[in-house]
């Protein structure tokens, strides 16, 4: 079983398009894992059927029980996130600011704080139109994004593959460089960079293979809407080739891509030309290229 | 313009490549023509508003959160501080305490409570912080290290750097980090208005509706603008309508503006319809913050 992740620095440069249309071309050897759980799109374009759901603890949450508070004003003394103040006269803890660290419950002398569990998010078990199955979660406003749900999205997808013996995981990884990517790209086998060309596309590309270069994952990347900077595309071209990373393949600017989104559509159901023909031989290569 | 209280603007998305830094980078230099503003970028993950301009820099430090170091002479291996330390950042493996810098939140838990001080917390650097000036634009942008986990310090301390040296310039816009979690709510909940930036998209009306259940959350105020209006469908105008969400403002889908961008270049002044719609948005977040205030 072979596992391919697709990231991109930053969104809107296409990511969730481009990896959907690979998932449907994948079709029934492919168990998908949306891991961009912060902003999560695959959705709407793979039709899940949400068969199996449930809640995704991460973390605590400290709440002060009022009926044995003696308003000794400890908590805040040692709190050092502000989240805790005093409301009418009561002692309240906002649970947006609120880091879980526990050291309020440790010093309160009526104990009386207790940390809660945290509800982080939602995960889901799902068929989709592609005949295979995507896990994918929703985190919860304001949760923590550790990269702990992305770590369970991809490990339960790792186990349905393994179990139901499928070819490949195919991952839409999370944007940034912080955890939920690290979380995202751990245990690749081959990365898809997608970037777009533009002084910010370039920028977070080179941001983001410094992160892939310390997991010493093989790379190839698209450019997606190639044709509207040819100057800055070049220059991609340039930073891909001095840094080993496959150029697999430019892609034109095109508002089709958003009238199949708007139809709840992948690209290579909307489109039987020339950009169902690329994005088949892209995916092969990307197939092949992750088996190497 | 110049009898208002300072004035605080987050500009957000749901997630990345809506525009968001576009609308950033040309309101303030749009505000800069007139007067004095501040713009931060908060995105420290992927920071981009600073390719838009070529200032001079008047400033940089290094970022620092705090973390525990262990003092070996100090500690009698009571075995306290694995005990109070909530996210594993700080373990006993026999007679040696570990601290994992990345792990840590800064809590000081371990730090206070342990009995011997032998947990002194010390600086660990997880990022830059660099301030230019360009005319009336003061621009501060912080960038997180490569391998550093957590941007929520780097965003605390860059928006107390910007109350400290430019807390009474009177508008300050705020670039931040797109999504819904943790570093959202750090770069959005001081603002007094928050612009949200989307596109008429399904991808944009989902990832709007939960940028504003986050601003809802955080009870802000807040519009919307629609970039690249005209591509995709109606349904984010009809979900803003039957939200009662004002949007301030729809900019063009237009290749040459994406062109424009692509090259790191402010378009307003190219488009007469674009700077309209930068004034209207000003004007809105001016009036709102005020009747809200008074
Ligand atoms: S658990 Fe930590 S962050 Fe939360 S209120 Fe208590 S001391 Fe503050
Ligand atoms: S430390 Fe405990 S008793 Fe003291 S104010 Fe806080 S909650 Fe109340
Ligand atoms: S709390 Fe202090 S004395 Fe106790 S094990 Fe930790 S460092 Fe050593
Ligand atoms: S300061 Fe808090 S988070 Fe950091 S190691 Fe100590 S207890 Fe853990």
């Amino acid at each position: 079983m072979r596992e391919i992740v697709v990231i991109s620095g930053k969104g809107g440069t296409g990511k969730t398009s481009i990896t959907a249309a690979f998932a449907m071309l994948g079709g029934a050897d492919v168990v998908v894992a949306d891991c961009d759980v912060d902003a999560a799109d695959m959705h709407l374009l793979m039709h899940p059927d949400y068969n199996f759901a449930e809640d995704f603890y991460s973390g605590e949450v400290a709440y002060i029980d009022q009926s044995n508070c003696i308003r000794c004003g400890k908590c805040v003394d040692v709190c050092h996130f502000d989240a805790i103040s005093v409301k009418n006269k009561l002692f309240v803890v906002d649970p947006i600011s609120c880091e879980g660290c526990g050291y309020c419950a440790r010093v309160c002398p009526t104990k009386t704080i207790v940390n809660n569990d945290r509800l982080a998010g939602k995960w889901f078990i799902s068929k989709i139109k592609s005949g295979s199955i995507m896990v994918h979660a929703r985190l919860g406003i304001g949760a923590d994004n550790s990269g702990k749900l992305v770590a369970k999205v991809k490990n339960e997808a790792k186990e349905i593959a393994l179990e139901e013996r499928k070819g490949f995981i195919l991952v839409d990884g999370s944007p940034g460089i912080g955890c939920p990517v690290v979380s995202s790209l751990s245990g690749a086998n081959f990365v898809v960079l997608v970037t777009e060309p533009s002084v910010s596309g370039l920028h977070d590309l080179k941001r983001v293979y410094e992160l892939v270069k310390k997991f010493k994952i093989k790379a190839g990347c698209i450019i997606n809407k190639a044709d509207v900077n040819p100057g800055k595309c070049a220059e991609i071209v340039q930073f891909l080739s001095e840094n080993d990373i496959v150029h697999l393949t430019d892609l034109p600017y095109d508002e089709n891509f958003t009238k199949a989104m708007v139809l709840g559509q992948t690209m290579v159901e909307y489109d039987h030309g020339v950009l169902k023909a690329i994005l088949t031989k892209i995916w092969e290569k990307v197939k092949q290229l992750s088996s190497g | 313009m110049t009898d208002r209280k300072p004035l605080k603007i987050a500009i957000a998305s749901g997630k990345g490549g809506t525009g968001k830094t576009t609308l950033s980078t040309n309101l303030a230099a749009y505000i800069a023509e007139q007067e004095e503003v501040v713009l931060v970028d908060l995105d420290v993950e992927e920071p981009n508003s600073g390719l838009f301009f070529k200032g001079e820099l008047i400033h940089e430090e290094a970022i620092f959160k705090m973390i525990p170091q262990w003092d070996e002479t100090k500690c009698t291996l009571c075995g306290i501080c694995p005990k109070v330390c909530n996210y594993h950042a700080v373990i006993q493996i026999g007679p040696t305490i570990l601290v994992f810098p990345e792990l840590c939140h800064s809590c000081y838990a371990c730090s206070d409570l342990c009995p011997t001080a032998a947990l002194p917390m010390i600086p660990k650097k997880t990022g830059t912080l660099r301030d230019f000036g360009i005319g009336n634009l003061h621009f501060v942008e912080s960038l997180l290290d490569i391998g550093e986990a957590q941007a929520v310090p780097l965003i605390s301390k860059t928006k107390k750097y910007v109350a400290a040296n430019y807390g009474n310039v009177s508008i300050t816009i705020f670039d931040s980090p797109p999504g819904t979690s943790c570093p959202v709510m750090e770069a959005t909940k001081h603002a007094d208005f928050v612009i949200l930036v989307t596109e008429p998209t399904p991808f944009g009306l989902h990832d709007l509706s939960l940028a504003v259940e986050t601003m809802r959350a955080l009870a802000r105020p807040f519009g919307v603008v629609i970039n690249r209006y005209g591509i995709g469908n109606d349904e984010v105008i009809m979900y803003c309508r039957e939200e009662n969400i004002p949007v301030l403002a729809k900019i063009p889908n237009n290749r040459k503006i994406a062109e424009l961008y692509s090259s790191g270049k402010l378009m307003y002044r190219d488009f007469p319809e674009v700077e309209n719609s930068l004034s209207d948005i000003l004007e809105y977040c001016v009036k709102e913050v005020k009747g809200g205030i008074a």
